[in-house]
């Protein structure tokens, strides 16, 4: 699954040699280096924290954190890895910090072991990925992803969002890859029937696309 | 091989991310393709694989990068000019200690107005600093200064008067134990 391709082997050494140059001494370099990963970071604070303006301030915390340790980076792991594990951290930290309205309800913390049983069986047509530029459709989409409980939205954001592969999911959030797979699967069939009433039928069936789609 | 609804459901995901065996990829497509229930789920999961693995649901507040990049140069420099921020905050010191010195020997402080008087409970007297870019006032060395290149020192009822309020991390301690109604009354009292 983890192959590389010759245009990711090319950005890694261009990641490698950008990292080389900041230790010497080009520090102003740095931005250039973590743009393309600072909206990963954004919405990797934001999953655990779910709020605006505390994923901001640990976003940048991160990135100030990756800035100073950057002598420490080993190039085993990718960079953007890397940062998205202290970014996790970071906002682990943060929410223990006395951020207590960070705090999530016990209750939310399902049992991960039992098997989860599908709870909607309504046929969900494939969605046309325009849905997304609609903004309610976003919006809906990450109401359903906040109402998760958070072992199964870091999980789900890591691996399905951001495309951490599920060794990298495990290591950033310090758990065994079985466990990364189990909520993995929870947080996809929960948030399939979530969604499904509405982008099956409810919201969608406003959709222009979806006009006249229906056999009934 | 042949596989049940529930065993179907247990490996959806491997399926998705193609991490299951050639025997159980073969087994879960000879079910799908007669039942109706499975065929929804696994169409279904992977239309929420498919939407928010888009690029636009990675979505960041406006102003996000902006801020981003200027906290970066702004601890670059903080470094970089490390002698020449010592020497601006000594003078800083100096300069607000001899007004601090001047103030006390005179008479004690008075408000001016009602406009005047501190919301908060942060002595009045206190060195605060403000940006340009921000609504807040922080003390020195506060992570949370947003604007570090345009940053004013003064003392926090200026602050206050000039509309800034009290940063809520770094003067928390202030803030909780802020009972402006009650410190009011006992300053009428001490004065009359």
């Amino acid at each position: 699954m983890a192959e590389k391709t010759p245009a990711l082997e090319e950005a890694v050494r261009q990641e490698e040699a950008l990292i080389r140059r900041i230790r010497d001494g080009e520090r102003d370099l740095f931005y250039e280096l973590i743009r393309p990963f600072e909206r990963r970071v954004y919405a990797a604070a934001f999953a655990i924290l779910r709020n605006q303006a505390d994923a901001e301030d640990v976003a940048q915390e991160a990135a100030l954190k990756a800035f100073k340790n950057i002598g420490q980076f080993r190039a085993e792991s990718r960079f953007s890895t890397w940062l998205i594990q202290i970014t996790v951290n970071e906002a682990r930290m943060w929410r223990r910090k006395g951020h207590a309205h960070l705090m999530e309800p016990i209750a939310i913390r399902e049992d991960e072991e039992g098997n989860y049983t599908p709870r909607d069986f309504a046929d969900w047509r494939e969605i046309p990925s325009e849905a997304l530029e609609r903004s309610e459709i976003r919006q809906k989409l990450a109401q359903a992803l906040g109402s998760l409980g958070e072992i199964y939205r870091e999980v789900f954001v890591l691996r399905d969002m951001q495309q951490l592969s599920t060794e990298e999911t495990a290591r950033a959030l310090g758990i065994s890859t079985a466990s990364v797979k189990t909520r993995l699967l929870r947080a996809r069939l929960m948030l399939r029937d979530l969604l499904s009433p509405g982008l099956g039928g409810g919201w969608s069936s406003r959709l222009s696309f979806e006009k006249g789609t229906k056999p009934w | 091989m042949v596989v049940n609804c529930e065993q179907v459901w247990r490996e959806i995901s491997n399926y998705l991310d193609d991490d299951v065996s050639p025997d159980w990829r073969m087994a879960i497509e000879q079910h799908v393709a007669g039942c109706k229930e499975c065929a929804a789920v696994l169409q279904g999961t992977r239309n929420v694989v498919q939407l928010y693995g888009d690029e636009r649901m990675l979505e960041v507040p406006l102003g996000f990068s902006r801020r981003l990049q200027r906290r970066l140069e702004d601890n670059m420099n903080t470094r970089r000019n490390f002698m020449g921020w010592l020497v601006a905050t000594a003078a800083a010191v100096i300069v607000f200690g001899s007004f601090e010195v001047a103030r006390s020997s005179s008479s004690q402080h008075v408000l001016r107005s009602e406009h005047a008087k501190a919301g908060s409970g942060v002595p009045p007297e206190m060195l605060v600093l403000v940006s340009t870019d921000s609504k807040l006032f922080h003390v020195s060395g506060c992570p949370f200064i947003h604007d570090k290149a345009h940053v004013r020192t003064v003392v926090a009822r200026e602050a206050e008067q000039e509309g800034y309020t009290p940063c809520a991390r770094c003067l928390k301690k202030y803030l909780s134990q802020s009972q402006p109604d009650e410190r009011v009354t006992e300053e009428k009292v001490s004065r009359s």
